[in-house]
């Protein structure tokens, strides 16, 4: 397939041949980072702005890393210290990066649709690193390759992501990227926190809630758990935290109802003794590092389709993959 | 041959839709304090344009209209504008702050045609009781936004699948429907006369229904926008309730985000069946213009409005056209009804002119209202409002077809 997309802002309305477009790109870009010298001129003489207006570490030193592997510039525009905290307005900002001429504008937005305001008024292409609840494409993606490479083809397979569905853009990214290549998804996690509509017969295809995470994971083949955001529990959604990690908390007995060898999931950052005990984050099951090391590979793949120069033939693996 | 006569004969021999001017309860022209959204001027004609030759101002401006001489100034403005009939309502509360009666009587002697804190409801039951025994003595009407704000809390659209899927958070239909339990107790308690504004949930309706069975003498509005969109158009759709398929817009667009919310299609079907039976008796348009600055910015960020003078007639023809109403009913609702409610006739000497198959693409150019926030722009649509007469002058004219 050719790649067409323009912008990528949530995998939602993808179709599998797109994914599987991105992840075989990604096979490419690992075999890069296995180079004694872990760079390519794919987007050479290319600007990348990294435009972060909620923190964020992980997921801006990926992207970093992923744009410096590819020899891009890369700028970053951060909400501390930029006129984001000054009250400047996101259309203020979008007329900004645009001047600057930025090919590539990465921005992660705690308001969902932000990217769609900010691709709907810039000549450059924009990916979208997280925004507000609504998805974290990059995340789905690289989760769905770590899995792929775990689990082989995920057709048939299922996988239980446990935790603060409601407020998580990882958990909508990663449905709207498993269920395309044929895995199911059983939601788990307190009533309070997944969304009514789909507790109450209107989850989206391919998924269903199961509020008790040890009937979720009985005989499931991974399981992803979210991140636990504290202040949850000062909303009223939550009467303790210890009473969380007691019921839906990864633990050794509770991952041990998976099948043989199941693998362990976490977008980080962990809240160890919380959502997942620390046995089973750093346990053999664990592929919370691989997921970190796919993370750059696969933001160098969407940032090669979207931006890659012509001449990058150098890459021919890459290149091969870009126009099968 | 009066000139009303004249019009009618001359609009009946070219095929088009002659209507008593229509009145709508419920509108907000801005006009102190927003100027750069709406002025009462602006307001005024983009009514008329609309088809509406009299309509009630929301007193949601800044300052609130809360005084006499508030008032006497909206209607001379009014006047001044000779577009449609500008009729003034008066807060509720004092500076719409929810905590003390506005001087109801007085405002009532000085042209004050209702009361409402529109935009916020009057969260405190004690106070809301004491506003619809009080208004009893200046006879008028409270016009009560429903909406319990502990349960809406930060939410920007419906709160079902939709919101789900976008990540949005939500109003739950349950934020209105308490309310509307709520207020019609307070009816029931204090014999007052409540006008719930913009019902828009089925439950909503449902519970209008029975308060009305059982004898209450309450009434309910309802706009045109609940009875056409979906919480789908938050999410890109421009489908109407009743079409499987449709135009589709960028997800998140700022103009779909009102307060009530868009609701589902099963909602839109129970607000025409409640139209229908006369369970709510109004059609209004809740006409809020916003200047760009105000929905330029993120989904959440973003003021709650739709601007709905200009394109309330393409919508309700739509939906009589898919057979989820009549006309008959269509326009009994956006005259006699909402002049009952005000107590008024409808004014004998007002008219409008509706070509049927006039289709047009709302644009920002081209709508009379500063408030160009509307989800229906670009979307074509049939039937428009050529001509409308107020106390028999021809105040909107435009090129007949």
């Amino acid at each position: 397939m050719t790649w067409q997309r323009r912008h990528v802002l949530a995998t939602d309305d993808w179709s599998r041949d797109e994914i599987e477009h991105v992840l075989r790109t990604t096979d490419a870009m690992v075999e890069v980072l296995r180079r004694p010298i872990r760079r390519t001129p794919a987007l050479r003489g290319r600007t990348v702005i990294l435009f972060f207006a909620e923190s964020s570490t992980r997921t801006r030193v990926s992207f970093e890393l992923a744009a410096k592997a590819l020899s891009a510039d890369v700028t970053n525009i951060t909400a501390s210290g930029s006129s984001v905290e000054k009250g400047e307005t996101l259309l203020d900002t979008v007329r900004t990066l645009t001047a600057l001429g930025g090919d590539v504008i990465v921005m992660r937005h705690a308001a969902s649709g932000a990217p769609y305001f900010v691709a709907e008024r810039t000549n450059a292409a924009v990916i979208n690193a997280g925004d507000g609840w609504h998805a974290h494409p990059t995340q789905g993606l690289l989760d769905a390759y770590t899995l792929r490479a775990a689990l082989g083809d995920l057709a048939g397979k299922r996988v239980v992501i446990v935790g603060d569905i409601t407020h998580s853009r990882v958990a909508r990214s990663d449905i709207d990227t498993l269920v395309p290549l044929g895995a199911t998804v059983t939601l788990s996690g307190p009533p309070t926190l997944v969304p009514s509509a789909w507790r109450c017969g209107m989850a989206p295809r391919g998924t269903a809630y199961e509020p008790d995470l040890e009937r979720a994971l009985d005989g499931a083949d991974a399981v992803i758990a979210l991140r636990l955001q504290k202040e949850r529990q000062h909303a009223g959604l939550l009467p303790s935290l210890r009473e969380y990690a007691r019921t839906w908390g990864l633990t050794d007995e509770r991952v041990a109802r998976m099948r043989p060898e199941a693998p362990v999931l976490h977008p980080g950052p962990m809240n160890e003794g919380v959502e997942i005990a620390a046995s089973v984050a750093h346990g053999a099951r664990s592929l919370i590092e691989s997921q970190v090391t796919n993370g750059v590979a696969v933001r160098m793949a969407l940032l090669y389709l979207l931006a890659g120069t012509p001449d990058a033939r150098e890459l021919s693996t890459v290149d091969a993959s870009r126009t099968a | 041959m009066s000139r009303i006569t004249e019009l009618r004969r001359d609009a009946e021999r070219r095929g088009l839709i002659t209507a008593p001017g229509f009145i709508d309860l419920h509108a907000h022209l801005r006009e102190p304090g927003f100027e750069d959204s709406e002025t009462i001027a602006t307001g005024a004609h983009a009514a008329l344009a609309g088809g509406f030759t009299t309509v009630c101002a929301m007193p949601n401006t800044e300052p609130a209209i809360d005084s006499p001489g508030l008032i006497a100034q909206l209607l001379a403005r009014g006047d001044a504008a000779k577009g449609a009939r500008v009729l003034p309502i008066a807060a509720i509360t004092r500076g719409r702050r929810g905590t003390e009666l506005a001087d109801l009587i007085e405002l009532a002697a000085a042209g004050a045609v209702a009361f409402s804190d529109d935009g916020s409801p009057v969260a405190d039951a004690q106070l809301l009781r004491s506003a619809l025994e009080y208004a009893r003595s200046a006879a008028r009407p409270i016009f009560e936004h429903p909406q319990d704000l502990s349960l809406s809390g930060a939410g920007v659209m419906h709160e079902g699948a939709v919101s789900a899927r976008l990540g949005l958070a939500g109003l739950p239909a349950a934020a209105e429907e308490s309310a509307i339990a709520r207020d019609i107790a307070l009816a029931k308690l204090t014999g007052g006369r409540l006008h719930l504004s913009h019902v828009s949930t089925a439950g909503g309706v449902e519970l209008v229904r029975r308060a009305k069975a059982g004898g209450l003498a309450i009434t309910a509005e309802v706009t045109p926008h609940h009875l056409a969109l979906t919480d789908e158009w938050v999410a890109g759709s421009r489908a109407f309730a009743w079409e499987d398929d449709g135009p589709r817009a960028s997800p998140y667009d700022t103009a779909t985000k009102v307060n009530p919310p868009l609701r589902t299609a099963a909602d839109v079907r129970s607000c025409w069946a409640g139209l229908m039976d006369g369970t709510i008796d109004a059609i209004a348009t809740d006409h809020a213009p916003h200047a760009s600055i105000r929905k330029d910015v993120e989904y959440q960020e973003a003021a709650f409005g739709i601007s709905g003078f200009e394109t309330a007639v393409p919508l309700l023809l739509a939906g009589v056209a898919a057979g989820w109403g009549t006309w008959e009913r269509v326009v009994d609702a956006l005259t006699r009804g909402p002049a009952a409610v005000l107590g008024i006739d409808v004014p004998a000497d007002d008219l409008i002119v509706i070509d049927p198959a006039a289709v047009w693409t709302p644009a920002a150019a081209s709508l009379r209202s500063l408030g160009k926030n509307t989800p229906l722009l670009g979307r074509g649509l049939v039937g428009r409002v050529v001509a409308a007469m107020v106390g028999d002058e021809l105040r909107l004219e435009t090129a007949l077809a």
